[in-house]
């Protein structure tokens, strides 16, 4: 049977893989070619690159990352940051990427999910939404979790998903960083509304938290970054643990 | 000399990286006379049926791929394998290259388990039934990576190997020398890599 993906995060600015706790406060962690290899060699399902750099300079260090990436490591991979036309998919795809992950873009300009649906396939097109706990509503947030965007955020998955989207990569904002588990709450009403696969981010601080996960229904992998660059976690361990507890893992 | 027959459809960075990993020369070419001169082929694609056999038909090279699989090893991968079926259902009825008997039909409505997803994404294992040369570097139970909505069916007597997703859906096919995986190889890690050596080996 399929299995549950355990999915590590590069979050790359400068040329650096680095990670913050909610959003601010990044600190500089290692070499993402080092660290790729290193993950694809404990087992990592799939790996997430999201391109944190403002600058050109920056966007051209990534894409070139990305390049020798894709040239030695094959398994999926996943790119996300600054992805704001079909110019941009074309881009990183030509750089070895295979899904690319869009955010505030489509906020920006919705008509880019159906576009890139049609160019490249639904498969290729993962939404990757923000979301955070306004005044008792899922709010999307933009711009790195920064702007609220006023939007629903259930409304708005379903809507990316019924225009091409074929993957949703929920972050919450609420337990990103804080490690005492995923948000399983917010998790079950996405997965209540969409058919397309669920990538569960924000929260991950120890291997229960992970179980718990996968015990929920329609949820089809899980993605971390700090708990697994600061070794707190190692994937391989995780992947054993939760197949013995009975989640279909690839070891 | 593999030729990775590029006809417009779908990336090919990967499968060129990872034939270049295993030292493999390779050509990525639509020039009939490269495919003609080429040791094996490889037929990659993503995306929509009728669209890759239009585009296929449009590079001139539907009759040449039916000549050159009489005489050499071919791999479809992922669209790619589907094309080398007799037809396809998808967006209406388009017929394929006929070189391994059966039809393309799409997943969803097959599925015993209806809560199960399509496309079905991420990784299975792959369930050998015919042992086979492809198989020579894989042991059964390897897990390979599927991205897809339709999948081939009433080719058992052609099906060397299956994934369960509920039901059994094809993950490799035969005939003759022409071979197809589902699957894509060059995204399935190191198992990918040792089928595609395999491959380069028949």
């Amino acid at each position: 049977m399929i299995t549950k993906r355990i999915i590590p995060c590069l979050d790359v600015r400068n040329g650096r893989v680095v990670k913050g706790v909610n959003f601010e406060g990044v600190r500089d962690v290692a070499d993402p070619v080092e660290m790729a290899r290193m993950y694809n060699a404990a087992g990592a399902d799939e790996l997430v690159f999201y391109d944190i750099t403002a600058s050109y300079e920056g966007r051209a260090l990534f894409t070139d990352i990305l390049r020798q990436v894709a040239s030695e490591i094959f398994i999926p991979l996943t790119v996300g940051g600054g992805i704001n036309t079909l110019d941009d998919f074309d881009r990183v795809l030509k750089c070895g990427a295979d899904k690319v992950s869009v955010n505030s873009g489509a906020l920006r300009d919705p008509a880019l999910i159906p576009a890139a649906a049609e160019r490249y396939g639904s498969q290729c097109v993962v939404l990757s939404a923000d979301v955070r706990r306004v005044d008792g509503q899922f709010r999307v947030f933009a711009k790195g979790g920064r702007e609220d965007t006023g939007r629903d955020a259930l409304e708005w998955i379903a809507w990316c998903v019924g225009h091409g989207a074929g993957e949703v990569c929920l972050n919450s904002i609420d337990t990103d960083g804080v490690r005492r588990g995923f948000d399983l709450e917010m998790l079950d009403a996405v997965a209540a509304r969409v058919d397309v696969p669920i990538i569960a981010s924000g929260g991950a601080g120890k291997k229960e938290d992970f179980l718990e996960l996968f015990r929920h229904k329609g949820i089809d992998a899980g993605l971390a970054a700090g708990i697994f660059h600061q070794k707190l976690l190692a994937i391989r361990d995780l992947k054993e643990y939760l197949a013995k507890n009975g989640v279909e893992m690839r070891l | 000399m593999i030729a990775v027959v590029d006809y417009g459809v779908g990336n090919l960075f990967s499968l060129c990286s990872s034939l270049r990993q295993l030292g493999l020369e390779t050509a990525v070419t639509a020039d009939p006379a490269v495919i003609r001169a080429a040791d094996r082929v490889i037929l990659p694609g993503v995306g929509a049926f009728g669209d890759a056999m239009e585009k296929l038909a449009a590079a001139g090279l539907v009759p040449l791929i039916r000549v050159e699989a009489e005489k050499k090893p071919l791999l479809g991968i992922c669209l790619g394998m589907q094309l080398l079926f007799d037809k396809s259902w998808e967006f209406g009825e388009h017929a394929g290259l006929g070189l391994v008997p059966g039809q393309v039909c799409p997943l969803a409505p097959d599925l015993a388990d209806p809560a199960l997803k399509v496309p079905q994404i991420g990784w299975n294992a792959l369930h050998i039934l015919r042992d086979d040369p492809l198989f020579r570097y894989i042991r059964e139970g390897e897990y390979v990576y599927y991205v897809h909505s339709y999948y081939a069916k009433d080719c058992a007597a052609n099906t060397l190997a299956v994934s369960d997703y509920s039901i059994p859906v094809t993950g490799v096919v035969r005939a003759g020398r022409v071979y197809g995986t589902q699957f894509h190889p060059e995204k399935s890690g190191d198992t990918g890599l040792r089928i595609l050596k395999a491959f380069a080996e028949l």
